[in-house]
């Protein structure tokens, strides 16, 4: 039978737009040996890894291997799993499978990338279908802001309100001290920042970081010893709806992957009011618009009135479900952490670490990851065990 | 195969991945660098638990999951361990087949330094000494070792 | 650990150029094929694995190439980047952690890619990759290193070749079934020595495919399930040079976890088949030391006694294995499918008599840095 699946412990580094004095290996142990000192852990107590990154950001092929002296992995199992922008989260939920299947007690899971070691768009292109794609698609920007005009069309949202997305998680990673943009940006601000896709501004997208995450997952039984307040998975979920980017073009469907997701993702943890039942939101928000448009589909309010629901204040510190404390994806993107970082910042909002950005009494916590081709994953974590 | 193609030349896309990369050496191996540009020497690091000395100097020891901050200096001769004469050449090749790459135990370290034997490929056997040659021009890479000479 | 078992494979005839199918087009066939093969539909499935690596293929996020062929549309679906071997593990995790069926799929085109390129590409940025190593010349090292400690001469390792490719003609699914001499071998091109072309596994396109399911399923499914008995891995270091390259300890670590699981307790006894993946023919004797069928340095003996050759009393790659075919990470899945076939009595022309135990084993890294072994079986 399944087991019951906790995490124990987080790490991540200070995210900057360079590290020149580690290299990927080097970094990804700075993420480790944080995520065991987190849980009072050595790596002697490791079971097995799972590491993701996304290659040709460096170069690096088979990371699973080139990492062993950072990741802990010398005579140790260790798994690779990458999915885009979403490895992060398929990363978290490999590592939970690992352990609910029974095969291991106490599991890590890390993700990195070194923007700066590469040209970033010129390797995203890559992910297009070389033969039909390629030659036509330019990166994420453009894909984006097409997704962001057909919203803008349908619901007469406004580059403001999109604004307001970009100001609140700036404004939250001022109390987060691992962030990598920790200046506040205000909506006028992002208005007067260069135009770089119509309607995207360079204030509405997230930067290029350096960065690693690790998280530490333990079995029922074994997680409760290593610490008093473990994160419970209640639920993984992963839609990767669309091969095509021409499969995706009906944006007036919203975001398909993350209605079906939040909907397996919802079932299996019993929700049936997430604004209700959910405390706190880590979201894998690359662009402003995805602040407004993807709470729709992610069932936070109804279409259409993601502005409102974000212009009346519920999504900031302090409101019914406050979205991204952390400073989210706007603030820091070392692209294969990113989704790890999402699921780490909801582990420490539930294991009550959150410090100065903490939401009060988490009982559960949702975290997204967003790539590949308009893809989504999910993972719920609760202090209750499931 | 569909009769069709095969009356047909099937159609191919050429194409590359040709994004540029700038790795960052990091500050362990930037000081194993800047020493072999500087001033032609090769530095290790050592394990102050398992007592390991790396070559090329590493920042943590793989085997007991600690960084490493004792450096040890390493001679530029040592022992063949291991060695393959290459035949078959390509653009990522520092060199023209034939010649060798090998696995060399320098004197002071614990593990094998892997580079290149261009000369007296007829000679090479395990257990035979080598020497460092070092470019004149060096620019803070491998390869300011241009290669390891039979003595 | 819950029992789950293989109850569908699939492969196609591997070639060295497949002109007339892209990524999808193979996965798809093969997806289906596993379907058929199962007795299930696409609907049955309710998870799916996918095997890819972007750098062979030339595409970031290489599974996007692939998800909808392999049946991936809303269901949970990741890749694993490595061998098959390991991407049919998670595949048997999400089974174990309460999936019904998954779906492992494998795809590789040898063809599209510049091998010498993206495997030098496994090696350290910083201090390796200029000197131009690769997946080849760093396998010629460490035959180097193994048959200098054991004083293994280049005509015992050409044996491998041999067996090897005389096996593959059994096999409808090989790209080189060979009548060759350990002569021919010997005879054979430099390529970085000791190993010489027929040394050397053929560059190759092919897909693959399994699906693995918990006992309900199984129950109902067409075909014997091949049970899962034991199934682990293991990493060593990463520099060449901090390993002992003729000694594969994280694959003798594996074996002795798999070993375990299984309650094998002397595996030449307890196995009656291995499909092992050996690129390079001196790999064979070598995995078979650190999967402990024999004392390290006496891996080529197994050969010149009998034993791993078809009716032997441990047939090691009836197949023909990756010196007749190698699409790289699918190599390693076929290595767990040909163990499945043997394990139903399936396996045609190179059906080993009574297989009732099998191994697999697949690895990643160079030299064999990461290995994954399987026991699969019969019996519950
Ligand atoms: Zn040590």
């Amino acid at each position: 039978m399944a087991r019951r699946v906790a995490i124990v412990g987080t790490g991540q580094t200070y995210h900057k737009s360079h590290r020149p004095d580690v290299t990927s290996r080097e970094m990804i142990k700075e993420a480790v040996s944080s995520a065991l000192a987190d849980a009072e852990l050595t790596i002697r107590d490791i079971d097995a890894i799972v590491i993701g990154n996304m290659d040709h950001f460096e170069s690096i092929n088979y990371v699973d291997t080139y990492s062993v002296e950072g990741s802990g992995g010398v005579m140790k199992p260790i798994m690779k799993v990458t999915t885009g922008g979403t490895t992060g989260a398929t990363v978290a939920i490999a590592a939970y499978y690992h352990v609910s299947s029974g095969f291991f007690d106490r599991v890590l899971a890390i993700g990195f990338e070194k923007n700066s070691e590469s040209d970033t768009t010129g390797a995203i292109i890559t992910c297009s279908d070389p033969v039909w794609d390629r030659f036509s698609y330019s990166g994420a920007i453009p894909s984006l802001a097409t997704e962001a005009t057909a919203y803008m069309e349908k619901y007469g949202a406004t580059q403001e309100d999109a604004a307001l997305i970009a100001e609140r998680d700036r404004g939250h990673a001022m109390n987060n001290p691992y962030a990598h943009l920790r200046r506040p940006l205000t909506v006028a601000d992002i208005m007067a920042s260069p135009m770089l896709a119509y309607p995207i501004k360079l204030g509405d997208i997230c930067p290029r970081s350096d960065g690693a995450c690790a998280i530490v997952l333990a079995a029922d039984g074994i997680a409760q010893k290593i610490t008093g307040k473990p994160a419970w998975f209640k639920a993984a979920a992963v839609r990767h709806t669309y091969t095509w980017f021409g499969d995706s073009t009906d944006y007036n469907k919203g975001l398909v992957s993350m209605q079906r997701a939040s909907k397996d993702a919802y079932a299996q943890a019993g929700i049936t009011k997430p604004v209700d039942e959910i405390d706190v939101a880590e979201l894998y928000l690359p662009y402003t618009w995805a602040g407004l448009k993807w709470i729709e589909d992610i069932g936070f309010c109804g279409p259409g009135e993601a502005s409102k629901f974000v212009g009346d204040g519920h999504t900031h510190m302090g409101g019914k479900l406050p979205i991204n404390p952390s400073g989210g994806v706007i603030s820091t993107n070392c692209i294969g952490a990113t989704a790890l970082l999402r699921v780490a910042e909801a582990a420490i909002q539930v294991m009550g670490k959150g410090d100065t950005r903490q939401v009060p009494d988490v009982r559960n916590a949702i975290a997204t990851g967003f790539g590949g081709c308009f893809w989504s994953d999910i993972v719920i974590l609760s202090s209750e065990r499931p | 195969m569909t009769e069709w193609l095969k009356s047909v030349e099937p159609l191919t896309l050429k194409g590359q991945i040709a994004v540029p990369y700038t790795w960052w050496v990091g500050e362990t191996g930037g000081r194993f660098m800047a020493a072999l540009r500087d001033h032609r020497k090769i530095l290790g690091t050592k394990c102050s638990s398992c007592k390991t000395v790396y070559v090329p100097a590493r920042k943590s020891c793989g085997r007991c999951f600690i960084d490493m901050e004792e450096w040890v200096d390493i001679a530029d001769e040592g022992v063949i361990q291991a060695y393959t004469i290459v035949h078959y050449g390509h653009p990522v090749q520092p060199a023209k087949p034939p010649f060798a790459y090998a696995l060399i135990r320098l004197d002071g370290a614990d593990v094998g330094f892997l580079h290149v034997i261009k000369k007296d490929l007829d000679r090479i056997k395990n257990g035979l000494r080598v020497k460092a040659k070092f470019r004149a021009e060096r620019t803070g890479t491998i390869l300011d070792i241009d290669s390891f000479e039979l003595m | 650990m819950d029992k789950a078992a293989i109850v569908g494979v699939a492969q196609i005839k591997y070639e060295r150029r497949k002109k007339d199918q892209i990524f999808a087009d193979m996965v798809f066939d093969v997806t289906r094929e596993a379907l058929d093969d199962a007795g299930l539909t696409i609907h049955d499935v309710d998870n799916v694995v996918t095997v890819s690596n972007d750098f062979f293929d030339g595409r970031t996020i290489s599974g996007m190439a692939v998800g909808d062929a392999c049946g991936g549309q809303d269901k949970n679906i990741s890749t694993v980047s490595g061998d098959g071997t390991f991407g049919a593990f998670y595949g048997l995790m999400r089974v174990l952690s309460g999936y019904k069926a998954t779906i492992v799929v494998a795809h590789y085109k040898g063809s599209e890619g510049d091998i010498n390129i993206t495997t030098n590409g496994m090696f350290d940025p910083v201090f390796h990759r200029h000197l131009g190593i690769d997946a080849v010349s760093s396998a010629a090292l460490q035959a180097n290193a193994y048959m200098t400690r054991y004083g293994i001469r280049e005509e015992d390792i050409a044996q491998v070749s041999v067996k090897n490719h005389g096996n593959a003609k059994n096999n409808p699914f090989a790209q080189l079934p060979m009548d060759i001499t350990v002569n021919d071998v010997m005879k054979s091109r430099k390529i970085a020595e000791p190993l010489k072309l027929l040394d050397c596994c053929p560059i190759s396109d092919g897909a693959a495919a399994v699906i693995i399911a918990g006992e309900d399923i199984a129950a109902k499914c067409r075909k014997k399930p091949v049970w899962v008995r034991g199934v682990a891995h293991c990493c060593e270091e990463y520099f060449l040079g901090d390993r002992d390259l003729s000694n594969p300890v994280a694959l003798r670590e594996a074996a002795t976890r798999a070993y375990a699981m299984a309650g094998i307790r002397n595996p030449i006894e307890d196995i009656d088949v291995a499909e092992v993946l050996e690129p390079f023919s001196y790999m064979e004797p070598l995995w078979l030391e650190g999967l402990g069928f024999c004392e390290p340095g006496a891996g080529c003996s197994l050969i010149t006694k009998g034993i791993t050759v078809m009716g032997g009393k441990l047939p090691v790659n009836p197949s023909g294995g990756a010196l007749s075919a190698n699409p790289v990470l699918v190599a390693g899945l076929a290595r767990l499918i040909e163990a499945a076939l043997q394990v139903r009595g399936e396996a045609g022309a190179r059906q080993v008599k009574n297989a009732d135990t099998a191994l697999a084993q697949g690895f990643n890294g160079p030299c064999g840095q990461s290995h994954c072994v399987w026991i699969i079986s019969g019996t519950k």
